[in-house]
């Protein structure tokens, strides 16, 4: 009586395991066609990162930040590039800047989009707000499950695992930028005879284009933290650093290797406010 | 001055927010005559308008006056059509507003009509200049050209040399003077301002007030003016509509609301208006019986004076330019051959946009009635004491 009855019980799961049977008989071509996109991509963006001699990489984290902010700040930037270095994980901060970096680009491409759609459309508002509350609070590791079956192990499926998880606050904050934008500009827009492409051009994404940074940071950090687990579909950088320290129980190489994942993210959040920052020196309301 | 034909034709206009099978219900509720409230109530639809049905002419200043939820920001959008009427019709210059197609609508925005609004609804990401030049470059004009007009305006509202600055840089006047650049910039024969000042603290807003006025010399538009101050109302309007529920309770000159206010809801709204820093001279000012040119013959002159009974009368040139005034005392005396010589200059003309409390102690000091002119120093009408005082108690 206190247990749960049998014939009360069912799993959704084989619904799960029948779409991703089904994508990969059917869709395989897709997918070889993607995963060869994505791999170019990858190798072009990480021979470039790795062409930038070390000391230049330190110099720009600097300057950019003196840019942004002050010296205090540039310093404090430039030393934990520098430290990065010295830790003896250079290699395996391209290669997970890399990863992070396509993400962050696939996510612009797919979630601008569907953020405007989103905006645009109730229907569409209504069907992806749910799926977007589900994607941000369903643990990471389930997307490398599917990302390991379509495109077997190593960058790719990495690439593709942490866009999905990556991506939901662009797609959010891309909605919320353009629905927030004030009712009074929106209708001064359209009394001066805007055609709808003007007023996604020239009012709703340039008054959106704060909030949309907003999203592009929180997705950019979002892909630091999945980028680490998916070395354990295979992809590299610090993430597996960190899991060769769990296996041995070496404690003292997996603080290292957070330490240098919090340094990486700390420069890329700081760098990125501060770009948002300075966009915004022109949108902001003075009220 | 306003041309006597109606240029904007509003015909029972009838405005309620709301969708579907709701709206259709709200419709019949409304035509079987029910109130706002009820219709809120039995349909959550919300009444906007409500059988307004009025003409504006063109180059007036329509001024529609109300409180907040009176109806008034629902209607003036309606003009283009941020607002699609439900029922009724507005027509601009012989064309249906509320039936045009999207092409034709773009046109009308593009071309006919600019819109001011309360907060101003700049863009702050653009610079003065680039927010000025919005309108024209929606519609496609050439980036030399779109310079050189929005250039214009923004020296025509007083905001030269801050085109390289955003708005948040701006003081709220400021914002609102490159609001109503923005829309003069457009050149169209209908200006909307939704309660244009209404932001702004009263110094700045009797300062834009008076430039509104002064600009209706230089620019020849027809103006929809929203607000929810009577002062304000009928210091600008040429007419005024005041509304209530979304109903025109009363639509007349401004002189009319004193003289006979339709009900007690006028009356109170009216009470604590000041007439003599609401009514402007021209809206008192009486016709000149007579004006002499400086080569009228003293004979002649001397003679129509007599005819009138008239112990005054004003000289100006073939252009009509106020000159000074004659006295028939003089007239009758000299030997002189034309009112030239007779000519006396020390009463200075009043303008006549301006209100008339200043009119008060200058009738005061003079002895003869005061010669009201425009900006270009024509000769308009003449106040006197008599007129003055019954316009004001």
């Amino acid at each position: 009586m206190l247990e749960y009855p049998d014939f009360l019980k069912f799993s959704i799961a084989p619904i799960f395991d029948v779409i991703v049977d089904w994508i990969l008989t059917n869709l395989s071509a897709l997918f070889d066609f993607i995963t060869l996109v994505i791999a170019n991509l990858f190798n072009g963006v990480e021979a470039a990162l790795s062409f930038v001699p070390w000391w230049l990489f330190v110099m720009i984290v600097f300057l950019l930040g003196k840019k942004y902010y002050d010296y205090k700040m540039a310093s404090l930037l430039g030393v934990m590039m520098f430290a990065i270095g010295m830790f003896d994980l250079w290699d395996s901060m391209i290669y997970t800047i890399a990863i992070v970096l396509i993400s962050v680009i696939v996510s612009l491409v797919v979630g601008l989009p569907v953020g405007i759609l989103m905006a645009k459309n109730e229907r569409i508002e209504q069907i992806l707000k749910p799926v977007l509350d589900a994607m941000q609070t369903m643990p990471s590791f389930v997307y490398l499950i599917p990302a390991v079956m379509l495109f077997g192990l190593g960058r790719v499926p990495a690439v593709f695992a942490t866009t999905i998880y990556a991506i939901p606050p662009l797609i959010r904050l891309t909605y919320l930028g353009i629905t927030g934008v004030d009712k009074e500009v929106i209708e001064a827009g359209k009394a001066y005879g805007s055609t709808p492409a003007q007023m996604l051009f020239k009012i709703e994404l340039p008054q959106a284009l704060a909030t949309i940074m907003t999203g592009v940071n929180q997705t950019t950090m979002m892909a630091m933290a999945m980028v680490v687990i998916s070395s354990m579909i295979g992809a590299e950088g610090i993430g597996e650093e960190v899991l060769i320290a769990i296996r041995r129980l070496e404690v003292g190489r997996g603080f290292q290797a957070g330490f240098a994942i919090v340094f990486l993210a700390i420069i890329l959040d700081r760098l990125l406010q501060g770009a948002a920052n300075s966009l915004e020196g022109g949108t902001v309301h003075a009220e | 001055m306003p041309n006597e034909q109606p240029y904007i034709r509003v015909d029972n206009l009838q405005l309620i927010f709301g969708k579907g099978k709701r709206l259709q219900q709200a419709q019949h509720l409304y035509n079987d005559g029910a109130t706002n409230a009820e219709i809120r109530e039995q349909t959550r639809c919300t009444v906007g308008v409500r059988y307004a049905d009025f003409h504006i002419k063109k180059g007036e200043t329509f001024v529609i006056v109300g409180l907040s939820g009176s109806g008034k920001s629902s209607l003036i959008r309606c003009f283009n059509r941020l607002n699609k009427a439900t029922g009724g019709s507005i027509t601009i210059d012989g064309m249906d507003v509320t039936k045009l197609d999207k092409k034709e609508l773009l046109e009308l925005r593009r071309n006919k009509i600019s819109m001011v609004f309360q907060s101003f609804g700049l863009l702050s990401h653009r610079t003065v200049l680039a927010n000025v030049e919005y309108g024209l470059e929606v519609k496609g004009i050439p980036n030399k050209d779109r310079d050189e007009m929005a250039k214009q305006a923004i020296e025509l509202v007083g905001l030269k040399g801050w085109e390289t600055y955003y708005p948040h840089q701006l003081s709220g006047g400021m914002k609102q003077r490159v609001g109503l650049a923005r829309a003069i910039a457009n050149d169209p024969d209908i200006l909307l301002m939704d309660e244009p000042y209404s932001a702004l603290d009263p110094l700045i807003r009797r300062e834009m007030q008076k430039e509104l006025l002064n600009l209706e010399d230089y620019i020849d538009k027809t103006i929809v003016f929203i607000t929810h101050d009577m002062n304000e109302a009928f210091r600008l309007g040429d007419r005024i509509a005041l509304m209530k529920d979304g109903e025109i309770v009363q639509l007349g000159k401004p002189a009319s609301f004193f003289e006979n206010p339709a009900n007690d809801y006028v009356r109170d709204f009216i009470a604590d208006v000041d007439k003599t820093q609401v009514l402007r001279a021209k809206q008192i000012m009486k016709e000149i019986p007579v004006s002499f040119t400086p080569d009228t013959p003293r004979t002649d002159a001397r003679d129509k004076l007599a005819e009138l009974e008239l112990d005054v009368a004003f000289v100006t040139d073939e252009e009509n330019h106020y000159l000074g005034y004659v006295t028939f005392e003089d007239l009758d005396v000299s030997r002189k051959m034309t009112v030239e010589k007779l000519l006396k200059t020390d009463l200075e003309p009043y303008y006549r946009q301006n209100f008339i409390k200043d009119l008060i102690s200058l009738l005061d000091e003079a002895d003869y009635d005061v010669p009201i002119v425009d900006s270009k120093n024509r000769l308009r009408g003449s106040i006197c004491h008599e007129v003055l005082l019954s316009a004001i108690s």
